[in-house]
């Protein structure tokens, strides 16, 4: 019986013709109904540059003459279910970008689903446990840098206050052909955070401090590819970290330590590393202080030993700075961590001075002051030896410090509005950078110090238009010998026009007067426009550029050094 | 390959009626569930924050100039706003690990009201589809995303008040 039906239901839609096409409208039908029940969001980025030759700033004219990086993510939720993907394209990549970026191809995508008790991610995804000492993945697009994992995520919270994860992946490593490669080891982690209150929010109704409690294992595997040395193959990095906060008071570190991982980064000695950060903080309505320390040693974590510069990192170790907005101060002298060692310290205080008293004025006044230092770590060598077989070169403790200085930068702005129509933000900075442990220049030596004074004034015209001033001036300290350091003293200034919600023109010149060498006391200077509709942005510059973070026209982004014409689209939806 | 090339069309033209017809009735487009803490260490579903009126999600970062001048503008006018249309402004910091520390000392030493978001790693930042900061939705009493900008420039702010006014007339 059953036979001959199904035989009647073949003959009978055989001939009928339109078979395939209603399959496929009942099919599409039942798909796009459950495609539109859902929440799509995402985003497209579209960036296209024509660049010239300038030697004098060492910019090239590419090739091809013309450059272009688009990237599109789509992230789908419905229910439980969230599936997203990035295809990204670089035909070739813009400036500044690591010269294996080719093709077009998918950039990274994921399933998964997730209700209130777990979270489960299959494919990419990005991580982080606690400050990110032992394990973060993220992207930074506009620095070309993505170190994503590709596997398994799982995030359990059994009870409230809870919370336990799970990764077991690869790292991405480049994007070559329109497709990622990975790099070689396998990471595998573990984290778990209990925010105590909440798990006895009624026994500890009453009880001031809060508490968080986290710890972390990370260890990765790749195959010991040494002729020579016998390398560990599991690397592990573990620790733990404690947040507290009594009511305007918080208190927070982080200790993580990192077994034997000969490396090309450490020479591939057999110390063990360790980081660590410590941060306390004061804060109430119009006033904040924090103070926070660093001690970093032997502790560059990659997926592969045999990995440099920022390839392949899967732990994450800030400088312990201010990122500063001026263009002058953000992009010549910037400070970035040295993972083999560092001990560093930082505080910040902010003070909005009252509404209407006598030196707050009548809208209010705002000082920030700012300070940190980062310094050489002591290597005690004395009971070491050096011949013999363990690989142990030196010893070195928590905090231990050394009279080397690598950085230091004490800095202080105060912001005034003096009427309704006039805002006016004086700053000052004075920074010093080793150069020669974290080298920012080329034609500089020793230690490169520096004051640097911001006017920057802004101007109501109306309720729609507003213009923009800045003028910035660095002042850089000659050497002991008498002689320039580096490219010497600089000047810049900026005009911004705006008409609010959708126009924006800007211009910026930075002029580097004060150059040992007179051919290269170069102007630096650019033009920008761009409109905007709701999340829709296009925006057109051409001239000379520096690298470093560039804002204009209400948006911040890193920048390589160009010269040329820049045309980018962005979009959200 | 034929059926399913013309099953892949046929479903697109479907989602994309559907959509047209979604749009038609008013954008149905909510805010993706993220988890994040606030500077003072509570626990925040970013799809359920738990406002009665509207809500406007601002992205920000310690180091972006201009996103910190739309929150200053906002701040001198939040009472008033709060007051007419109940409205509740949740800023999104994006700060990482270098800057997230400076967010609570920044936040209370300009002494905002607001409600801060730490979104350290850019999770939040990712599913929301924010290329670059600032980005400033509002949101209208049932969660759905209304109005979005990707810029400042002073007197934006009264035009994201406008949108606001319009949300608490209906």
């Amino acid at each position: 019986m059953r036979l001959e039906m199904k035989k009647f239901y073949t003959k009978k839609l055989k001939n009928f013709p339109l078979n395939k096409t209603v399959f496929s409208l009942i099919a599409g039908l039942g798909i796009s109904t459950f495609w539109s029940q859902g929440n799509f969001t995402g985003n497209i980025e579209s960036t296209f540059q024509y660049l010239n030759n300038d030697p004098i700033i060492n910019a090239l004219q590419p090739p091809t003459k013309g450059l272009v990086n688009s990237y599109m993510n789509v992230f789908y939720t419905h229910g439980g279910f969230k599936a997203g993907m990035r295809v990204e394209s670089y035909l070739p990549r813009i400036q500044g970008y690591p010269n294996r970026f080719d093709g077009t191809g998918l950039g990274y995508r994921y399933v998964g689903y997730s209700n209130d008790k777990v979270d489960v991610t299959l494919g990419h995804f990005y991580e982080q446990f606690g400050n990110g000492l032992a394990l973060r993945t993220y992207e930074d697009r506009a620095l070309g840098y993505d170190n994503v994992l590709d596997g398994v995520r799982i995030i359990f919270k059994p009870f409230s206050g809870l919370q336990i994860k799970g990764v077991y992946g690869k790292q991405r490593l480049s994007f070559t052909e329109g497709r990622v490669v990975n790099s070689e080891g396998i990471v595998r982690a573990l984290d778990g955070e209990f925010h105590v209150n909440e798990t006895f929010k009624k026994r500890l109704a009453t009880f001031p401090v809060d508490v968080i409690l986290g710890a972390s294992f990370v260890s990765k595997y790749q195959k010991d590819d040494d002729d020579a040395l016998i390398l560990p193959e599991n690397v592990g990095a573990y620790g733990g970290r404690v947040k507290l906060q009594y009511k305007n008071f918080t208190l927070d570190g982080e200790y993580i330590q990192k077994e034997q991982d000969p490396s090309l980064d450490n020479a591939k000695i057999y110390n063990f590393g360790h980081a660590a950060v410590a941060n306390f903080g004061y804060s109430k309505k119009g006033l904040g202080f924090s103070f926070s320390a660093k001690s970093v040693d032997n502790m560059s974590y990659r997926s592969d030993r045999n990995k440099e510069l920022q390839d392949a990192f899967i732990n994450f170790l800030p400088a312990l700075n201010k990122t500063h907005t001026y263009n002058l101060v953000a992009t010549l002298y910037p400070y970035a961590t040295q993972p083999l060692g560092e001990v560093a310290y930082q505080a910040d205080f902010i003070y909005t001075l009252k509404k209407g008293s006598k030196l707050g004025g009548k809208y209010g006044t705002t000082l920030g002051i700012n300070a940190s230092t980062t310094y050489r770590p002591i290597q005690h060598t004395s009971g070491i030896n050096l011949s013999d077989s363990s690989r142990v070169t030196y010893e070195t403790r928590l905090f231990d410090k050394s009279d080397s200085l690598y950085w230091r930068d004490i800095n202080f702005s105060i912001t005034r509005k003096l009427n309704k129509k006039l805002l006016l933000i004086l700053s000052y900075f004075n920074i010093t950078i080793n150069n020669d442990v974290a080298k920012v220049s080329n034609d500089a030596t020793g230690i490169i110090s520096s004051h640097i004074g911001v006017v920057e004034a802004s101007y109501k015209i109306n309720a729609k238009h507003n213009v923009r001033m800045e003028l910035q001036g660095m002042f850089v300290n000659k050497l002991p010998n008498g002689n320039i350091n580096d490219k010497g003293n600089w000047a810049t200034a900026l005009i911004e026009y705006t008409v609010a919600p959708s126009y924006f023109i800007s211009f910026i010149n930075q002029y580097n007067y004060g150059n040992p060498d007179v051919d290269k006391r170069v102007n630096y200077p650019n033009i920008t426009c761009g409109y905007i509709h709701e999340s829709t942005r296009v925006m057109l510059s051409y001239g000379r550029q520096r690298a470093g973070l560039f804002c204009v026209g209400g948006v911040c982004r890193f920048v390589p050094a160009n010269n040329g014409l820049t045309l980018s689209f962005t979009q959200s939806f | 390959m034929k059926r399913l090339l013309t099953l892949v069309l046929i479903s697109c033209t479907f989602y994309v009626m559907g959509q047209h017809s979604a749009a038609d009735s008013a954008s149905n487009k909510k805010v993706p569930s993220v988890l994040l803490n606030d500077i003072n260490g509570k626990s925040f579903n970013t799809s359920e924050l738990g406002f009665t009126g509207p809500v406007v999600i601002s992205f920000w970062a310690t180091w972006c100039a201009p996103c910190k001048k739309e929150l200053m503008a906002i701040h001198e006018l939040y009472e008033d706003w709060q007051t007419e249309t109940g409205v509740n402004l949740v800023a999104v910091s994006i700060d990482d690990e270098k800057t997230k520390r400076d967010v609570i000392t920044y936040a209370n030493g300009k002494g905002w009201d607001y409600t801060v978001l730490l979104d350290p790693n850019g999770d939040f930042k990712r599913s929301m589809g924010v290329n670059n900061v600032p980005h400033t939705f509002l949101l209208d009493k049932n969660g759905n995303i209304v109005y979005t900008h990707n810029n400042y420039a002073p007197g934006d702010e009264e035009i994201l008040y406008q949108e606001i006014k319009k949300l608490s007339v209906e």
